[in-house]
């Protein structure tokens, strides 16, 4: 057994009300510039839809995540060594900007510059890759935004495998969600094995997944090894890139930027222990439906006296293991079974995980419209499909969903007999298999969820990445130095024409159009 | 200035400056500015036309570069056992004249989109251009050399070229003597050759490199997954 940490993620989408803060203020620090303008490390989606870039989630269209071969070994999906070297030169399973969307900014300068005249001045929108004009812009980062779109191109979405999709086409019977969506850090990336460089990597210390700029080399077989299109080629610095998990804040015991600014409060953040060396089989078990519960058990449990003692031979800090103790992620995944990965049949074992939303039906079983199975309202009447919600989370396995589901449900209907008709419903409890501590402990996490229950972050203990704080250019060497910038960004050279190479374009997320015509 | 000195100066001084400045700026580069190292791949923004003009172009070119590197630099004591310079020559005008065809057909294609393309032209860089271009006249220069290498198939030609290669890789002041007396399309073809290594450093060229360097640490990475240590 060896022994990592991880910080991991849960994102409740009971409660997102996709604002898009996440994305907003991520763009904000992250990808407000050139090459990267079409790039969201953080996006929300409106479900079903086809999601952004168009139908990342099927695998047979762009190759993505791991396969497992007869033999019970897995390769990436694009194919092993060799034949993902082959796709080289041309890869075919890369998007095109197209499949994101074409990106554009509006004339906003002609409002204010035109001459006199008699209709009212117009922002159009340009392209900010060839500077051009565009005559209607076709697609965007969302598109399908509160099931904007006809049915007929979201029923597209890959989640609806074996639902009767047609009857949610009607009206009476639509649904929607929402669905962030960030870079899953995955204990098995595929975009890690897909590198050729071996530029990027997994650390050790917290588990964030990163590109070493310097040592990319732009052949993007990383944006086609990940199953969730998470990784970006910025077609300016010919580099690829993808969310970093925030690393400077979570190094220093801050959330990340989305969760920090999440008004929903719908993200937590939370150590997590697992064995490195059961990773290989959890993510080759053969039925793609126990590949949940396979994650599941490489995780430990932080109070086990002997994986306390494991954690600290392989050099896992105290403080970490306290933090493991009291992690939301832990207690949501493990002990309440309330969050699930973000479909676990791509193999790569993701870290970012997902408590599905409930949709209405507790006023409609008020009114007598919906049958009760027992105390509570039969989650299978949902408005939500939990075939469609199964085939996100749990590869299309129902009966854990279904668990969460009602485990949730129970928690509302035991706080509100409380609150409201001042009863215990221990029944409710007993029907789910919870005691009232537990349901306590989920509506003070889950439902107040306080910034404190909702970010359990150990800072990063620099000082132990060498033999003395003195030993490593972390610590101490880069204190006072230029920072976080990309290439030899802080050692001169800043004449604009470089000697090996110049930018083409000036940065248009400036707000200003690009000026060729 | 006498002829005499533009031999001398295009055909022994000239390839030297030119393999300095390849090796120093190639160091450079890679010491002090890798974030710029890369292969510059435009696929994303334009799919059309990459799967069968970038592959026919690369596949050729890495195949015209491996001839020249093999036939310009085996000595004849070596290859002599085996074959006869005249077969030699036929081997070469054939390899050659095939893949200089495949190699032509991909950059007709990937040129025409680097020019005609608007997404592909606006994001290109002087340099981008530059170097298409310049393997593209190279190329037609090397194709064009075939008519005259027919005209003496005894493949004194060849071995007089390989002669100048092998004298300047070993530092033998006077290889400009073997190119001297050969037809001026020859010549051209290797002024511009050694000029390729000279621009070698500042332009999207420098991922050949990485193109021979990360296969090799792919497969030999064991297994697929990389961890890195704190520090």
């Amino acid at each position: 057994m060896k022994i990592r940490a991880q910080i991991g993620k849960v994102l409740n989408l009971d409660k997102c009300i996709g604002c898009h803060t996440c994305s907003v203020t991520c763009k904000n620090v992250w990808t407000s510039r050139q090459g990267v303008e079409y790039a969201w490390f953080n996006n929300v989606e409106t479900k079903p839809g086809v999601g952004y870039p168009k139908k990342w989630e099927d695998q047979e269209l762009w190759n993505g995540g791991w396969e497992r071969k007869s033999n019970g070994e897995i390769r990436p999906k694009m194919g092993g060594k060799f034949r993902l070297l082959a796709k080289i030169f041309a890869n075919p399973d890369l998007p095109e900007i197209d499949d994101y969307y074409e990106p554009f900014t509006m004339e906003y300068d002609r409002l204010q510059k035109a001459p006199d005249s008699k209709a009212q001045p117009t922002a159009r929108a340009r392209s900010v890759i060839t500077g051009k004009r565009m005559e209607k812009p076709e697609w965007g980062p969302n598109w399908e935004e509160i099931l904007g779109g006809e049915f007929e191109k979201r029923r597209e979405d890959y989640n609806f495998k074996d639902v009767e999709a047609d009857i949610y086409g009607q009206f009476e019977n639509t649904f929607m969600m929402y669905l962030p969506r960030l870079c899953e850090h995955c204990l098995n990336p595929s975009c890690v094995a897909a590198c050729p460089s071996g530029a990027i990597y997994k650390r050790e210390e917290d588990g964030i997944v990163l590109i070493d700029q310097d040592k990319c080399r732009g052949w993007r077989m990383c944006v086609s090894g990940c199953p969730y299109k998470k990784i970006y080629f910025n077609w300016q610095s010919g580099k690829s890139e993808k969310c970093t998990f925030c690393y400077p804040r979570i190094e220093a015991g801050d959330p990340t930027v989305c969760s920090e600014t999440c008004v929903g409060r719908i993200r937590y953040l939370g150590v997590m222990l697992y064995d490195a060396d059961g990773i290989k089989d959890a993510a080759s078990v053969e039925d793609p439906e126990d590949l949940y519960q396979a994650q599941c058990d490489i995780f430990l449990d932080p109070f086990d006296e002997k994986v306390i003692e494991q954690a600290k031979k392989d050099g896992i800090p105290d403080s970490w293991i306290t933090a493991a103790q009291a992690s939301p992620v832990y207690k949501m995944a493990m002990e309440w079974k309330v969050a699930f990965p973000l479909h676990p049949e791509y193999r790569t074992l993701p870290m970012v995980w997902y408590i599905p939303p409930l949709s209405p039906i507790q006023n409609a079983a008020a009114e007598g419209k919906i049958d009760k199975d027992g105390v509570l309202p039969d989650v299978r009447k949902l408005r939500i499909p939990v075939k469609y919600l199964a085939n996100l989370l749990t590869a299309g396995k129902e009966a854990p969903v279904v668990h969460a589901l009602e485990r949730m449900m129970a928690m509302r209907e035991y706080m509100r007999a409380r609150n409201v008709e001042g009863v215990d419903a221990t029944d409710v409890l007993e029907r789910v298999g919870m005691d009232e501590e537990m349901v306590e402990d989920m509506y003070r996490i889950m439902a107040l969820a306080n910034y404190e229950d909702r970010f359990v972050i150990p800072t990063n203990h620099r000082e132990y990445s060498g033999d003395t704080p003195f030993d490593n250019e972390i610590a101490f060497d880069a204190r006072s130095a230029c920072g976080f910038s990309f290439g030899n960004g802080c050692s001169g050279g800043s004449s604009k024409i470089g000697l090996f190479g110049t930018k083409t374009h000036s940065n248009t997320m400036s707000g200003r159009t690009p000026q060729a015509d | 200035m006498s002829v005499d000195f533009v031999h001398q100066f295009f055909f022994v001084y000239y390839p030297y400056i030119c393999l300095t400045v390849f090796v120093l700026g190639s160091i450079l580069r890679y010491d002090r500015d890798q974030y710029t190292w890369k292969a510059d791949s435009s696929q994303l923004l334009r799919k059309k036309g990459m799967r069968l003009g970038n592959n026919l172009f690369h596949i050729g070119i890495i195949l015209l570069f491996f001839g020249h590197l093999v036939g310009l630099l085996t000595p004849e004591a070596v290859y002599h056992p085996f074959m006869s310079a005249s077969t030699k020559q036929l081997l070469a005008m054939v390899a050659g004249g095939i893949f200089g065809i495949v190699c032509f057909v991909g950059m007709t294609m990937l040129i025409w989109r680097r020019l005609f393309d608007a997404r592909i032209r606006a994001t290109s860089k002087p340099s981008d251009i530059f170097v298409l271009l310049l393997l593209y006249a190279q190329l037609i220069l090397g194709l064009a050399t075939i008519p005259f290498s027919a005209k003496h198939m005894d493949g004194s030609s060849m071995v007089a070229l390989a002669s100048w290669a092998q004298y300047i890789v070993t530092f033998r002041g006077d290889a400009a003597a073997f190119v001297v007396g050969e037809a001026f399309v020859f010549k051209l073809h290797l002024v511009l050759g050694v000029t390729i290594f000279l621009v070698f450093p500042f332009t999207r060229m420098v991922h050949v490199f990485s193109g021979i360097s990360a296969p090799l640490k792919y497969l030999t990475r064991s297994g697929y997954q990389i961890v890195r240590k704190r520090g």
